[in-house]
């Protein structure tokens, strides 16, 4: 349907192909989250992965910032519509927590489980293979708690809601199961490419 | 899937048409649109819709709004759009759009940051800015179907000029129903930010709040969460909203 009179604002070639569909380029990092920063101490801090409730490895912050190091730079796209270029984050990979924790993955998909009760879901493909870490640098720096430090999430081919901030786990689950948002009408998959914002897309 | 799972229908969001059928200036740089919309019927305060435009081309832009309007009847739901430069989609909205035209929307989105009746209070809201639309519509069903329930807005806007219903606010806050206003401008003389005595007062007025809604920019919900958790306000009660920069 042609809303009369719009234009629109059209990118340029040359970062028009690096733009999902539905998607503006920003060079802010907005900050979208459910409530406050919650208040998260390294001396108490615990990432754990679980296999429904059952604990299966646990690192405390001086035990994770010891594992290898891995970093990532490249474009995240937000559902609330922004995109922003050459972010350059670093932190574990999910391969080399796995590693270290002696295991395979047990199931095919999990729920990240962050400090302040946020959960959002990501199938156990989308993490292997040097697609997800848990990052905790931002840009050479730890990350701020704006943006979810001391870790978060880092999933950057998917919308950037599954990039829970303030992780503090993986719970592997039998069945792809809804996390915070996609019990609200988020999608439980969340491509930007195919604009996988909302159930049904 | 267990049968003990809980069965609950998935959350479709689809696009409908909607016709716009009043456009009122709010402040100089924010204007209302009534829009004439399917979603109109099942919405509550607090939720936003995105709106989708396209171009000749096919060429589409898509925003977030938060809807300004309480649950009326009326078949329809107001967006408040603040132009912003260069904007977009508010561009089109401050520049081009007018009565009949026709846009699409989706949602209503975000349970999270609702409110109605049911969920009780006292309420305590906080708002930068243009933030004070969601939180509007959670006052204007208030007083639809709640009044007794004790509310408190602190409202930070850059001078009275630029803080988005004004009139209005006032009038709820005078009508002896428990409401109270709290408005501080960082821009007009003698300006202030929120700070720790604004909250008191807003605190004093409704007792220990049992919901807390935040929304504007990063700086204004950032400040405002300190202080209200500083002030004793449990995090689990608080729920946020933030745009950009």
């Amino acid at each position: 349907m042609v809303t009369r009179g719009f234009v629109g604002r059209r990118q340029p070639p040359e970062t028009g192909a690096r733009i999902p569909p539905g998607q503006y380029l920003t060079d802010d990092f907005p900050i979208l989250q459910i409530g406050p920063n919650p208040t998260v101490d390294l001396a108490t801090w615990r990432f754990t992965l679980r296999e429904g409730s059952r604990p299966i490895k646990a690192w405390s912050w001086d035990e994770f910032e010891a594992l290898p190091r891995t970093t990532w730079q490249g474009d995240i796209h937000c559902v609330t519509k922004w995109s922003k270029f050459d972010t350059a984050w670093e932190g574990v990979s999910f391969d080399d927590l796995l590693a270290d924790a002696g295991i395979t993955a047990p199931t095919a998909f999990l729920l990240a489980e962050s400090f302040d009760d946020y959960t959002t879901n990501v199938p156990v493909a989308d993490l292997v293979n040097g697609r997800a870490m848990v990052a905790t640098r931002y840009a050479g720096q730890p990350i701020h708690p704006d943006h979810g430090g001391p870790a978060r999430l880092l999933v950057p081919h998917l919308y950037f809601w599954k990039s829970a901030k303030w992780v503090k786990g993986l719970r592997f689950t039998n069945v792809d199961t809804a996390g915070f948002w996609e019990l609200r009408g988020y999608h439980m998959y969340g491509d930007p490419w195919r604009e996988q914002r909302y159930t049904g897309d | 899937m267990s049968s003990a799972t809980p069965v609950t229908e998935p959350i479709v969001f689809r696009w409908h048409q909607a016709e716009i059928t009043a456009i009122a200036p709010v402040t100089p740089q924010v204007t209302s649109f009534r829009l004439r919309s399917e979603l109109a019927q099942s919405y509550r305060a607090g939720q936003h819709v995105d709106v989708r435009l396209t171009a000749e081309d096919g060429y589409q832009a898509q925003r977030s709004y938060s809807i300004a309007s309480a649950p009326d009847g009326s078949g329809t739901l107001e967006l408040m759009v603040e132009a912003l430069p260069n904007g977009e989609v508010s561009g089109w909205f401050s520049e081009a759009a007018e009565i009949g035209d026709r846009v699409e929307l989706r949602g209503p989105i975000g349970g999270s940051f609702s409110w109605d009746g049911p969920d009780g209070g006292p309420l305590l809201l906080g708002a930068g800015g243009s933030g004070v639309v969601p939180l509007l519509a959670m006052l204007r069903r208030r007083a639809q179907v709640a009044p007794e329930i004790p509310a408190a807005l602190i409202y930070s806007a850059r001078t009275r000029a630029e803080a988005i219903a004004l009139p209005e606010l006032e009038r709820l806050a005078g009508d002896g129903s428990g409401f109270s206003l709290h408005l501080n401008t960082t821009r007009d003389a003698g300006g202030r930010r929120i700070d720790a005595a604004l909250v008191a007062g807003a605190l004093a007025r409704i007792g220990r709040p049992g919901k807390v809604f935040l929304c504007g920019s990063n700086r204004f919900v950032g400040a405002a969460s300190d202080l209200i958790l500083a002030a004793g306000v449990p995090a689990g009660v608080i729920r946020t909203e933030r745009f950009g920069s």
